[in-house]
């Protein structure tokens, strides 16, 4: 049992250590490069790109962990969750503070008007619930219907990636990448839910 | 909305492709090194550089005799970084993350250049780089380089007067609009495998606009050879226009009796108008344009100055222009009257070439 437990921390600070790798990579750029030509915009699709790749990477991790039999994987679900708000907060503070100066009337144009900022608002919301919902405490509390809360991911999944493509000036093609990982992960979640039945492990 | 319409296959157009191979075949002698030392007071030391290395401005031979820009000209206050106007472009020729150019434009053979001058003109033809540059002597700009995604930068130019160069072909009184194109050659240009635009890129003017003072033809930047990435060898730079009016590494200039297409516009109409003034009070479709980024040492965004027309704008705190310090320019923009996704594209505008003077406020 101790030896299970001293696994899943290695794992699971691993897991942190990975998650902190593109602000580090980001920080490290600034030290030896400097600001740059647009460093909020830089610094805001950085860390937007990386709170959708790890709501990529943490739907992933169930995949992995059944195709491949992984069992021990399952708890970095919630690690790289968490990563994945993390980024989507840094995201929204850059835009908030940094890019608008937190002035009301330029937040509520913002919010109202751009439909983009919308999908991305809204994904943030569910992002943070999960969150906030993510203790074992929680987890108790709400029993079943943690598990139905939880699937929440999916829309804010789909709606990162709307906030993303909504943006786009012409080049499509990365938010495309990450949208076939997203299909391929939804596709493997229905795979499995067909195959299992028959498989007669339920 | 911009899925591949067009076949791999089909992406290098072929007549331009084989025009490019004539270009190089009967291209002058003279390189554009050699072009500049011609001028007056170019450095004579460095005439054999005509290949202009694509890496930072550091290595680019340095350009003398430069007449410094007056104060109608220049835009006050500190200049971009040259590290980062040289590392932070749009040339979706080269790629279309803003580092790909200044990574991938050192293919780009900048000499032997000429450009194509067509249309309503009195005299045609294939007309070598230097010969453009002999219209008149170099002079520097400091202009207010904003993009339509709200970043700007100050850079000073070195180059000639659009409208010097124009009148020497003889426009013909048909000639209402001018258009230009982009080198097309996607061994050069890597990133036209892709057809992320419908290749040459194209931007054009109305003759009035493009014979306006301010209407600028760069050859160089910070005093040098302009990088690769920058739009070399000779790049349009319109001041009181979104950047991807300004466009680079020009090959022809066709003179129009209507108006031509350009690039950005026939990718997403409802978002870039043919004229693209830079104007606060319309925002992008997408996003808002009242704020923009200016590329200096604070990380925050600058808030356009006001102006009388402030009344007319949503928020009162807004802005009419953010040009910099130039009347012409905001003379030029008329369509704040406007509301709504027209005033992008300013059609009053197109009323027809009225006196620059009666468009002052």
């Amino acid at each position: 049992m101790r030896g299970h437990r001293a696994t899943d921390r290695l794992l699971r600070l691993g897991a942190i250590a990975v998650a902190c790798g593109p602000a580090l990579a980001l920080a490290g750029r600034y030290a030896i490069e400097g600001l740059g030509a647009d460093p909020i915009k830089d610094w805001t699709h950085t860390t937007g790109r990386w709170a959708l790749r790890f709501l990529l990477i943490s739907l992933a991790v169930t995949p992995i962990r059944r195709f491949a039999g992984l069992r021990g994987i399952a708890p970095l679900r919630r690690t790289f969750g968490l990563a994945a708000f993390a980024y989507a907060l840094a995201h929204l503070l850059i835009w908030s503070v940094l890019d608008l100066g937190l002035e009301p009337a330029a937040l509520v144009e913002d919010v109202t008007e751009r439909p983009y900022v919308m999908a991305g608002m809204a994904a943030f919301a569910i992002l943070a619930t999960l969150a906030a919902t993510s203790t074992r405490a929680a987890m108790k509390r709400l029993g079943a219907r943690w598990v139905s809360l939880h699937r929440a991911v999916y829309a804010a999944a789909l709606l990162a990636l709307l906030h993303y493509f909504w943006q786009i000036k012409a080049d499509l093609l990365p938010a495309w990448i990450h949208a076939a990982i997203l299909t391929l992960l939804f596709a493997a979640r229905l795979l499995w839910r067909f195959r299992r039945p028959a498989s007669g492990t339920a | 909305m911009n899925g591949p319409k067009i076949r791999a296959s089909e992406v290098t157009d072929e007549g331009l492709f084989l025009n490019r191979r004539e270009v190089l075949r009967l291209g002058a002698v003279a390189t554009l090194g050699a072009a500049l030392a011609g001028c007056p007071g170019a450095d004579e030391a460095d005439a054999a550089a005509g290949s202009a290395p694509a890496g930072g401005s550091a290595e680019l031979r340095k350009l003398s005799g430069v007449k410094p820009a007056d104060a109608a000209f220049r835009v006050d206050g500190p200049t971009t970084d040259p590290k980062d106007a040289t590392r932070y472009n749009n040339f979706y020729e080269f790629g279309t993350d803003k580092t790909d150019p200044a990574e991938n434009a050192h293919t780009l053979r900048t000499s032997p250049w000429s450009v194509r001058i067509d249309g309503e003109v009195d005299k045609p033809g294939r007309v070598p780089l230097e010969d453009i540059l002999a219209a008149a002597p170099l002079e520097e700009r400091i202009y207010r380089f904003r993009c339509v995604e709200a970043w700007s930068m100050v850079v000073p130019w070195v180059g000639i007067p659009l409208a010097k160069v124009l009148a020497r072909f003889g426009p013909t009184s048909k000639a209402r609009y001018v258009a230009f194109e982009t080198l097309v050659d996607p061994e050069q240009m890597p990133g036209q495998r892709r057809n992320v635009i419908d290749w040459p890129y194209r931007e054009g003017l109305r003759i009035d606009e493009a014979m306006h003072p301010l209407a600028f033809l760069a050859v160089g930047m910070y005093g040098r050879v302009l990088p690769n990435q920058n739009g070399a060898p000779i790049r349009l730079v319109v001041p009181w226009k979104y950047g991807f009016k300004s466009i680079k590494s020009i090959v022809r200039i066709h003179f129009a009796a209507t108006q031509p297409r350009t690039s950005w516009n026939d990718l997403q109409p409802s978002e870039y108008g043919f004229f693209a003034n830079v104007n606060p009070e319309v925002d992008h479709p997408r996003w808002s344009q009242a704020r923009e980024r200016p590329s200096a040492a604070s990380a925050s965004r600058r808030r356009c100055p006001s102006t009388a027309t402030a009344s007319r704008s949503r928020d009162s705190t807004r802005a009419s222009i953010c040009v910099g310090t130039f009347d012409e320019p905001q003379a030029l923009d008329e369509p704040q009257a406007l509301d709504g996704p027209q005033a992008l594209d300013e059609p009053q505008a197109l009323a027809g070439p009225r006196p620059l003077k009666d468009r002052r406020r």
